[in-house]
């Protein structure tokens, strides 16, 4: 089903619209809503909008987080202990919206989201003021009942494509999103790795070839070096797991929000040095 | 009625492929490679011989006659599944299985197990079939069924401790759902139960139907007519879905699912999926989970560790919604009495988790003329339990 979204370009289309005018990759951390608490939340998503995030994922908490490596499983852990309910979290992102236009992606697994009903979640997320949502165990085959209604309310169905994806099957997954597609560039779960896949570049090429939408890349990318490598040829670089063990290093600091924002700047730094900025862009 | 799951997975709103889509390629291509395996002469014959010669099958039918007299109701068969190679019925599908890793060239497996009786059936196929093993168990499970842990050792199976959740069969699942996600190239995933994303019920169902084929067979036999009633405990249910599939368009026939009420149906210690749980996605499939209001996984407890997992095969919960099958339950004091009973009664000790069948039995049988027949899966034997039963009854070994 063509569920894309041409005719209302939503926040997160006109946001990869101006990121491609300056020649720049967005940035888009992850952070699971209600780590350490949902206030925290907040008051994180508002730090990193201001030092250089372009998107923001939020996580919602999830007990069996089934594609998640050990630092996302614990932050979904203290998510949930923080009470991190999706009314809980929508009520927060409807603060947020109040004084940010970030665009919002709600990440998470499918089961919260079908127990608070697939049609009633996206009136109240699009309400609320998410712009997408990417539920990790839902592949297109079984996305119907949540895609429908999510454009409806305008809100975008972020896919994602994996190293073992064959090309035919990408365009396919390409032709039912919306937003932008997100490669997955380990076979594996999230989570920092040493060392980038070998030729992402290529296979990140290989796609445009079946895809009109930006590629985001995540999965495995926990440095300012590895975020610049992917910005040079991705049109956005995800860090999750990174910003996961430092809110957990720093959960109980005073500075935690400070210390998040300095590591973000850090990550957005090497985006753009990856690139020559458009001639009259200013970043 | 039979022809189910439709070409997404699905009995009616159950099953489907709710994965990461990097699991996606692989289970499209494990149901082409099992479609094929299924139509290949060799794999049939293969999966026969090993059937016969290695697990021990046809397992017998046999008739509780004291049982029976005692109780001076329905007459009460026994299907052997505990005389299987392993001990229970579970090595049907890690054979079936493991013969289709073997076929798509897949030089690891690896498995979930909760009290490790899966474990030891898919380490024993390892060694059979000469491929590396790899089985994920919670931390909890690992403590509790030391016995289980040193068997798959011994069959040469590297056994992973998981520590992350409640440390018991869903972690378990979850991890192995992880490792998949990371060594899907080379590795064949051997899930346990007839749960999981698509094609796994299927697979499993078809591999342990063979329980409800010998069944159908010797019923006729033995009385020259179907049962009456066919009662098999379920949690993921592959033994219940085993023998009930052969019989689901005989319509006469009851097919009664028995659940583990733990501590009883009052509480939150129980795993009586079906009678108390309600629709939700986990680990690849719809299907009735125990969950809080808000789509969290619930924590479950039966006293039969194999019985203890929060969902159901998509194929049980479909039989639930159409009517065709019904469901009771049965407390952990309860398949207690029952174990007790089989065993001085018809000197058969019964695994925990078949020991609910039983008692269910013991509580029909009575309420029903003579001349009707009652067939209880006897799913496993009970040689793996007896350090819970005799810490039950206060025994100190």
């Amino acid at each position: 089903m063509d569920t894309q979204n041409n005719t209302h370009p939503g926040r997160i289309a006109a946001r990869f619209a101006e990121l491609s005018a300056r020649n720049e990759a967005a940035l888009i951390p992850y952070i699971v809503a209600g780590d350490p608490s949902l206030k925290r939340t907040r008051e994180l998503a508002l730090e990193l909008e201001a030092r250089g995030a372009d998107l923001i994922e939020l996580g919602v908490p999830f007990s069996d987080p089934m594609a998640d490596g050990p630092a996302n499983q614990r932050a979904s852990a203290r998510g949930l202990a923080a009470g991190a309910t999706l009314p809980a979290i929508l009520a927060m992102v409807a603060e947020l919206r109040k004084v940010s236009r970030i665009p919002l992606i709600l990440f998470g697994y499918f089961n919260p989201i079908l127990h608070y009903g697939c049609e009633r979640l996206c009136a109240d997320a699009a309400r609320a003021g998410i712009d997408g949502l990417l539920v990790v165990d839902l592949p297109p085959e079984e996305a119907a009942e949540l895609a429908e209604p999510a454009a409806r309310h305008g809100l975008d169905i972020i896919y994602l494509l994996a190293p073992t994806t064959p090309l035919e099957r990408a365009r396919r997954i390409a032709r039912s999103a919306s937003g932008f597609l997100y490669y997955v560039s380990v076979t594996g779960v999230t989570g920092a790795r040493a060392n980038l896949a070998a030729d992402l570049a290529g296979k990140v090429g290989q796609l445009r070839t079946v895809a009109n939408l930006p590629i985001g890349v995540g999965f495995g990318i926990s440095t300012p070096a590895q975020a610049g490598a992917v910005a040079a040829f991705a049109d956005a670089v995800v860090v999750g797991s990174a910003l996961s063990l430092l809110i957990e290093a720093n959960a109980d600091q005073e500075d935690l929000v400070a210390t998040a924002g300095d590591f973000v700047a850090t990550l957005k730094d090497a985006i753009r040095a990856a690139r020559i900025p458009a001639p009259g862009a200013v970043a | 009625m039979q022809n189910l799951p439709d070409k997404g997975g699905r009995f009616g709103q159950f099953g489907g492929r709710y994965v990461a889509e990097t699991l996606m390629p692989a289970l499209l291509e494990l149901e082409t490679a099992y479609k094929q395996a299924r139509r290949d002469p060799k794999f049939r014959a293969d999966l026969k011989r090993y059937s016969a010669e290695y697990v021990g099958r046809p397992t017998p039918l046999f008739f509780c006659a004291n049982l029976t007299a005692k109780l001076g109701g329905a007459k009460i068969y026994l299907k052997r599944e505990d005389l299987c190679h392993t001990g229970a019925h579970k090595v049907n599908n890690t054979l079936g299985q493991a013969l289709l890793a073997v076929r798509m060239g897949k030089h690891r497996i690896t498995a979930e197990t909760g009290a490790g009786q899966h474990g030891v059936a898919t380490a024993t196929m390892a060694a059979l079939f000469r491929r590396q093993c790899e089985v994920f168990m919670g931390s909890v499970d690992v403590e509790r069924q030391a016995l289980n842990v040193f068997r798959m050792k011994l069959l040469g199976a590297a056994v992973t401790s998981v520590d992350s959740g409640s440390k018991s069969l869903k972690d378990a699942l979850n991890e192995a759902l992880r490792d998949w996600i990371a060594t899907v190239r080379d590795t064949y995933y051997l899930i346990g139960t007839a749960a999981g994303p698509h094609p796994y019920p299927m697979i499993v169902r078809d591999f342990q139907s063979v329980i409800g084929r010998e069944t159908r067979r010797q019923i006729m036999a033995r009385e020259n007519r179907l049962p009456d009633l066919i009662v098999a405990c379920v949690n993921g249910g592959s033994n219940a879905i085993g023998i009930f599939h052969p019989f689901i368009g005989d319509r006469d026939v009851r097919l009664i699912g028995v659940e583990a009420a733990g501590l009883g149906l009052g509480g939150p210690m129980h795993a009586a999926t079906i009678t108390a749980g309600s629709v939700g996605v986990l680990h690849g499939n719809r299907t009735f989970l125990l969950q809080d209001e808000m789509g969290q996984i619930r924590e479950t407890h039966s006293i039969a560790a194999g019985l203890d997992y929060p969902g159901v095969g998509p194929e049980l919960a479909w039989l639930r919604e159409t009517g065709r099958a019904e469901y009771a339950t049965v407390t952990d004091a309860e398949a207690l009495d029952a174990l007790k009973t089989l065993s001085e009664t018809e000197g058969i000790i019964p695994a925990l988790e078949s020991s609910h069948a039983v008692a269910h039995a013991l509580k029909l049988a009575p309420m029903l003329p003579r001349e009707q027949i009652m067939i209880v899966n006897l799913s496993g034997r009970g040689d793996k339990d007896m350090q819970t039963v005799a810490r039950a009854f206060g025994v100190t070994l």
